[in-house]
């Protein structure tokens, strides 16, 4: 029998230290649900999705109960669906109203891929479905939207940059009576990955099989209580303790995965090694930072920490899994965890140290609770350099703000759940207008040239 | 197929007797069990055989809890392939 000591370890791990599956995303291919009509490829879509993922959430709550993980989320993520409002023409949100007709169906609370591609330039349906963002994330509850502005092989398409600036506004405007959430489900990228399990930014890429099963493992609580066994050592044994621990999660993702994977008859595709944070007390990756010994995340040293952090994160778990992608680093979404809300409310955490904490972490501006007076353009110029910091240094860099309309500095959103909460932060207002309106596209960088 | 029940609480008398019971009533083979008291916690491993369970896991895992709760204990039964995916190469 396995020794008494890490049985007791793994329990206690789920029971005390919010050690869980984050989520089982299945990732479903809406290409063949292409037609002329839109009406007619919204109930292909409907059809489709009900189809495959019919038994997600009864497998998903099955796994749960036989291995005693918990596992928080069942979710999907479609096919950009740009692409099939390039065949159809018409009003796009129809495909998001589909999208939560299918999420109500299944049970999942999230469906993502309300999303277009346009890192290079805009093609058909691409600037209709990107103009449509607000008015979908309004009238749906369940519909992610996400929009690949920029990678590290294409350059930035400033166009598109200056777009989603006002089209993040009008998404916030939109919902400003519930807490501006339509934000909240809106992740602008450079360097999107196609197999990302992770709301609201989950899409299936062109290049993913038909259907696929990803899972996005958790556990911030696991990572910090194991720094605390180790209070004297250097930052070595720091490192050393951090990658022990993310292997073990990671090898708990991938059995779940390639378990789902089974149960479900879908091709297991990637543990996403993550560490997500969720605002409940304990499961923090700004209390990770501070048990490495800053006083409060966002002081210096935090980016050196965080880098520490990431890196011995995917060094850990990239051996326990046959696959990793997604986007597998620390997430720093501020809304979202408990310390990070702290931080942030103190003003010890402010927006200049988290776009630095951006360059080291696995995404990048993330539930960020913005005046609700910030002007488009800054909104876009933020966008561009979280865009940059991502081309030049080739990883994922997303913006998920949120302008509180109504609101200002001091005051909070309240988003509940994993969403969290968070206080309005001060935002730089120098205007950013004219670089913005230029347009264009920022050329690749020299790091593109590989070939 | 084995699930693992760990059962951790105040030491008093009964508790084994309590589980096998448990066990027993949903027809799981008990094939392993070890346990300690720490300063009057008790600790307790037990492997138990799920083939031919009357009901299903999910089942004895209630009736564990159940249990449990009456007794002020805490008691996690879960499959035994998580831990040797966690804690072996």
């Amino acid at each position: 029998m396995i020794n008494m000591k890490d049985i007791m370890e793994t329990v206690q791990m789920i029971e005390e230290e919010h050690l869980d599956i984050r989520t089982i995303t299945m990732g479903i291919s809406l290409l063949s649900c292409c037609d002329p009509d839109i009406d007619r490829s919204c109930q292909k879509v409907y059809d489709k999705i009900t189809t495959y993922a019919k038994n997600l959430v009864q497998v998903g709550e099955q796994i749960e109960a036989e291995y005693g993980i918990p596992i928080i989320n069942k979710r999907i993520a479609v096919t950009p669906i740009a692409m099939l409002a390039a065949a159809s023409g018409g009003d796009p949100v129809k495909y998001a109203q589909a999208l939560d007709r299918v999420a109500r169906t299944v049970g999942v609370n999230f469906i993502g891929g309300y999303s277009a591609l346009v890192h290079k330039g805009f093609a058909a349906g691409d600037k209709e479905l990107i103009e449509s963002i607000p008015r979908a994330l309004a009238q749906t509850e369940f519909v992610c939207s996400s929009v690949n502005i920029g990678s590290t092989k294409t350059g930035i398409n400033m166009d598109a940059v200056g777009m989603m600036g006002k089209v993040v506004c009008e998404a916030a405007r939109l919902t400003a009576n519930r807490d501006c959430i339509g934000a909240a489900k809106l992740v602008v990228f450079c360097n999107a990955p196609e197999d990302n399990p992770f709301m609201a930014g989950a899409f299936h890429g062109p290049g993913e099989p038909e259907c696929v099963v990803n899972v996005g493992v958790s556990g911030p609580g696991v990572v910090r209580a194991a720094l605390a066994k180790c209070p004297d050592g250097d930052l070595t044994d720091i490192a050393d303790v951090i990658k022990k621990t993310a292997f073990k999660i990671t090898r708990m993702g991938q059995l779940v995965g390639t378990e789902a994977s089974r149960r479900l008859g879908v091709p297991f595709g990637i543990v996403d090694l993550s560490l997500a944070p969720t605002p409940a007390v304990g499961d923090s990756v700004a209390h990770i930072l501070e048990e490495m010994g800053l006083a409060q995340c966002g002081c210096y040293g935090t980016t050196a920490a965080l880098a520490l952090l990431n890196d011995a994160v995917k060094k850990g778990g990239v051996m326990a899994s046959s696959h990793v992608g997604g986007l597998s680093g620390a997430f720093i979404p501020v809304s979202e965890d408990a310390g990070m809300i702290d931080a942030a409310r103190s003003g010890c955490l402010r927006l200049e140290k988290l776009e630095a904490m951006t360059a080291v972490c696995s995404v990048g501006l993330d539930m960020i609770v913005c005046p609700g007076d910030t002007p488009a353009e800054v909104i876009s110029a933020m966008i561009a350099d979280e865009a940059a910091i991502g081309m030049v240094n080739t990883k994922t860099t997303a913006v998920r703000v949120i302008p509180a309309i109504g609101k200002k500095e001091g005051e909070e959103l309240e988003f509940g759940g994993l969403l969290g909460s968070g206080p309005v932060m001060p935002v730089n207002q120098v205007s950013p207008a004219k670089f913005i309106s230029r347009g264009g596209r920022i050329p690749a960088p020299l790091q593109s040239l590989k070939n | 197929m084995r699930a693992i029940i760990t059962v951790v609480g105040q030491d008093t008398v009964g508790i084994l007797a309590s589980v096998s019971q448990v066990c027993a009533a949903h027809n799981a083979n008990i094939i392993e069990v070890t346990q300690s008291v720490l300063q009057e916690m008790f600790v307790m491993v037990m492997l138990v055989n799920i083939d031919h369970l009357s009901g299903s896991i999910n089942g004895l895992a209630q009736s564990m809890n159940e249990m449990g709760e009456e007794k002020n204990l805490k008691i996690h039964v879960m499959h035994e392939d998580i831990f040797h995916s966690m804690h072996r190469i």
